[in-house]
C-alpha cells in the first residue's frame, strides 16, 4: 500500500469516528442544524476557517502565485479583509435574528413563502458550484496520488461524494463542525512546515528569498524569460485588467458575507458575543495562511519553477510539488492528504448547509407553511436532501472530467454570494421601507446577472487555436461579450439596485411594521434563540 | 419537542407596541448611536483602504513596483500591510463591542423584567 494511501485512511478512520459520536448526539432539529448552538468561540472561529480555506485557497492559490506572481496575492489579501464584512455588518445581527438559514433573517419581516424560496434557490445555486469544483478538485488530486494503487477520477470522486455524504447524514452539523476543526488544524501546520523549509531552503534568508522571486526563470513559447514575480500585471493586463482586479476585489469582499456556508456556522454558537469572537479566531488563523502562501506560491516558482509544475499535473499541484522538492515523498503524501481534508471538510460544509436549506427553508417554511408536522421530520428532510445534493455533485463532477476548469465555479459562487444574498440581507437589517417585492426581486437580480455575465465572459467565450483541445477549450468559441472574468463589478450594484427598485413597485406595510422588532432583535439579542442543554 | 429542543420556549415573544416602545427608548438610542460611531467609519475606512489596492496596482501599476528592500516592492508592502490592518479594525471593533454588550445587556434585563410582571399580573 502507498504511503498516500494511508495517511488518507488514517483521516478517514479519524473523522468516521467523530461522526459515529456525534451522531449520539444529534437528535432534534437545534442539534442536528446547530449543533445545538453550544460550539465555543475559539472552536468555531477554527471551524469557520476550516470551512473557508477550501481547495481553492490552499491549491489554487498557490498555483496561481506560482505561475502569475504577484497578481495571485490579491486573493489572498481580499479573502482575509473581506472578514470585516462579515465581522463589522453581518455576523451579530445574523446570529441574533436567525434560527437554522440566511432566509430565516430575511423572513422576519417578509413575506417567508416567496422570500424563503428565492433564498433557497440562491444558497443552493452557490453551494451546488462551489461544491463541484471541490469535488472535480478532490477526484484530480486523489486520482493522480494514488495512480499506484489503480483508483481512478471516477472512484475518487464517488468516494469523497459518499464519505460527505456519511458525515453530514449521521453526524450532523456537530460532527461537520469536528471535521472542519481537525482540517484547519492539520492545513495550518502543514503549511507551517512547508513555509519554513522554504525558508530553510534559502539559509532563512528573507533577502536572498525575495531575491530569487525577482528572477523567476522560465520558458514560454519555447523562450527562456526572467520575470520579477514581484511586479504586479502578469494575469491583470491592460485593457481591462484594472478594472478586472477591482471588480474581483468587490466580489470577494462582499460575497464572502453572502456565503450560506459560512454564515450558518454563526448559528453553532450560543450568542452574538461569541459569533463575534470566532469571526476573530477565524481571522487571526485565515490571515497567518494567506500572508504563508508568499511562502508556498513564490517557493514553488523558484524551487519548483512552472516549467516542471506545468509537466506534473499542472497549476493546481504546485503546493503538493514544492513539498516534494523540499523533503521528499513521504512530505508529499503528508501535503496531498492534508488537501484532500480540505476538500472533504469543505463539501461537508456545504453539504450541511444546502441541506438545512432545502430542509428549513423550502419543505418546513414554503411547502409546510411553517409547521413541521411531526417531531424530527425536519431533520429526516435534511438528512434526505443531503444524500441528494451529494449524489447531484457526485454525477456532475463526473460529467465533467478531471480536467474541468474549475477556477471559474469558485469565482461564480462568491460573484452570486456577493451579488444576490449580500443585497438583500443587508437592506432587510437595515432599510425599513424594504419589502418582499425588492427581496425576491434582488435576489432574482442578482443570481440572473452575476451567472449571466460570466456566461460572455472571457472564462467561457474565447476563440483557442485549434491546438487546444479537449476540456481546455472555451465552451463558446466567439469573442466575449463582456471583457471581465469577474462579474461583481456590474452585477453587484444591479442586485443593490433590484432590490431597491423593487421595493418602490410595490407597498407592503406588515415589513414596516416589523422593523422595529428586527431592529431590536439583531441589535440587542433580546429573544435570541439560546444554546440547547444536553 | 420538548427534551430536544428546550430553548425555544423561552424565546423572548412580544408583541409590536412593546417592540415599538423598546425601539424609542433612550437606551436602545444611544445602543445605535454608540455602535454607529464606531461602525460606520471603520467600514468606510477599510473599503477605501482596501480598494485602494486594486486601484493602485491597476492604474499605477509601475509607481507600485518601485524597490523598497532589496527586491521587495511598494505593491508586496502594501499587500502585506492589508493583512494588519484588518487584524487592527477586527481588534479595535472587538473592544468597542464591550460597551455594545453592556448597553444591550441593560435592554435585554429591562424588557424581560416587564414581560415577566406583565405575565404575573395577567394571572
Amino acid at each position: 500500500m502507498s504511503t498516500p494511501l494511508i495517511m488518507f485512511l488514517v483521516f478517514i478512520a479519524i473523522t468516521l469516528g467523530i461522526t459515529y459520536w456525534a451522531s449520539k448526539r444529534s437528535a432534534g432539529s437545534s442539534a442536528y442544524f446547530a449543533a445545538s448552538r453550544r460550539v465555543t468561540g475559539w472552536q468555531n472561529g477554527i471551524a469557520v476557517a476550516g470551512d473557508y480555506m477550501s481547495a481553492a485557497s490552499f491549491l489554487g492559490i498557490a498555483g496561481i502565485i506560482a505561475f502569475q506572481g504577484y497578481d495571485g496575492f490579491m486573493y489572498s489579501v481580499g479573502w482575509l479583509v473581506a472578514y470585516l464584512t462579515v465581522l463589522l455588518v453581518v455576523a451579530e445581527p445574523l446570529r441574533n435574528a436567525g434560527r437554522y438559514t440566511m432566509a430565516d433573517v430575511l423572513a422576519y419581516r417578509l413575506k417567508p413563502r416567496p422570500v424563503r424560496a428565492m433564498a433557497s434557490i440562491s444558497t443552493l445555486t452557490v453551494s451546488t458550484f462551489y461544491m463541484i469544483a471541490q469535488m472535480v478538485g478532490a477526484g484530480a488530486l486523489v486520482a493522480l496520488l494514488l495512480k499506484d494503487s489503480g483508483i481512478s477520477y471516477k472512484t475518487a470522486v464517488v468516494g469523497v461524494g459518499i464519505l460527505m455524504i456519511v458525515y453530514v447524514v449521521f453526524g450532523g452539523m456537530l460532527a461537520t463542525t469536528w471535521v472542519q476543526i481537525i482540517k484547519a488544524i492539520l492545513l495550518m501546520a502543514g503549511t507551517v512546515l512547508l513555509s519554513i523549509l522554504v525558508l530553510a531552503h534559502f539559509h532563512f534568508s528573507f533577502g536572498s528569498f525575495f531575491n530569487a522571486i525577482g528572477h523567476v526563470t522560465y520558458h514560454e513559447k519555447g523562450q527562456e524569460v526572467v520575470k520579477d514575480f514581484l511586479q504586479p500585471g502578469l494575469r491583470f493586463k491592460p485593457p481591462y485588467g484594472a478594472l478586472d482586479l477591482i471588480s474581483l476585489g468587490l466580489a470577494l469582499i462582499f460575497g464572502t458575507a453572502g456565503l450560506p456556508h459560512i454564515l450558518v456556522r454563526f448559528y453553532t454558537v450560543p450568542d452574538a458575543k461569541t459569533a463575534r469572537a470566532s469571526v476573530v479566531w477565524a481571522m487571526v488563523l485565515i490571515g497567518s495562511f494567506y500572508i504563508m502562501t508568499t511562502f508556498l506560491g513564490f517557493g514553488a516558482a523558484t524551487i519548483v519553477g512552472r516549467d516542471f509544475i506545468a509537466t506534473h499535473g499542472g497549476t493546481n499541484m504546485s503546493a503538493p510539488l514544492l513539498a516534494q522538492a523540499l523533503a521528499g515523498n513521504i512530505f508529499f503524501a503528508f501535503i496531498s492528504s492534508i488537501a484532500f481534508a480540505t476538500i472533504l471538510a469543505v463539501v461537508a460544509g456545504l453539504t450541511i448547509s444546502a441541506s438545512t436549506s432545502f430542509a428549513h427553508d423550502v419543505w418546513t417554511n414554503v411547502i409546510h407553511r411553517g409547521v413541521e408536522r411531526k417531531p424530527g421530520e425536519e431533520v429526516l428532510v435534511a438528512r434526505i436532501s443531503a444524500f441528494v445534493v451529494g449524489a447531484v455533485a457526485i454525477t456532475i463532477a463526473i460529467l465533467l472530467g478531471p480536467t474541468a476548469n474549475v477556477a471559474f465555479l469558485v469565482g461564480l459562487a462568491f460573484a452570486v454570494a456577493a451579488s444576490a444574498n449580500l443585497p438583500v440581507i443587508v437592506l432587510s437589517i437595515f432599510w425599513k421601507r424594504f419589502n418582499t417585492t425588492g427581496a425576491v426581486a434582488g435576489l432574482a437580480i442578482g443570481l440572473l446577472t452575476s451567472i449571466g455575465l460570466i456566461l460572455i465572459s472571457p472564462s467561457i467565450m474565447a476563440i483557442d487555436p485549434p491546438t487546444v483541445t479537449g476540456a481546455a477549450r472555451h465552451l463558446i468559441q466567439a469573442k466575449a461579450v463582456f471583457p471581465l472574468e469577474n462579474p461583481g463589478v456590474l452585477s453587484i450594484p444591479l442586485g443593490f439596485i433590484g432590490a431597491i427598485l423593487g421595493t418602490f413597485l410595490s407597498h407592503e406595510p406588515s415589513s414596516e411594521h416589523k422593523f422595529n422588532e428586527l431592529l431590536v432583535r439583531s441589535n440587542t439579542g433580546l429573544g435570541a434563540e439560546r444554546a440547547g442543554s444536553h | 419537542m420538548s427534551s430536544t429542543q428546550p430553548a425555544e420556549l423561552g424565546r423572548f415573544e412580544a408583541q409590536k407596541s412593546e417592540w415599538d416602545r423598546i425601539a424609542a427608548t433612550q437606551e436602545f438610542k444611544d445602543l445605535m448611536s454608540t455602535k454607529k460611531v464606531f461602525i460606520i467609519p471603520a467600514f468606510i475606512f477599510f473599503l477605501v483602504y482596501y480598494f485602494l489596492l486594486p486601484v493602485l496596482v491597476g492604474y499605477a501599476p509601475q509607481f507600485m513596483a518601485t524597490k523598497v528592500w532589496g527586491e521587495v516592492n511598494l505593491a508586496y508592502l502594501f499587500a502585506l500591510s492589508q493583512f494588519f490592518m484588518a487584524w487592527t479594525i477586527a481588534w479595535l471593533y472587538v473592544k468597542a463591542a464591550g460597551d455594545f454588550d453592556r448597553l444591550a445587556k441593560d435592554i435585554i434585563d429591562k424588557a424581560e423584567n416587564r414581560s415577566d410582571k406583565g405575565t404575573e399580573v395577567a394571572r
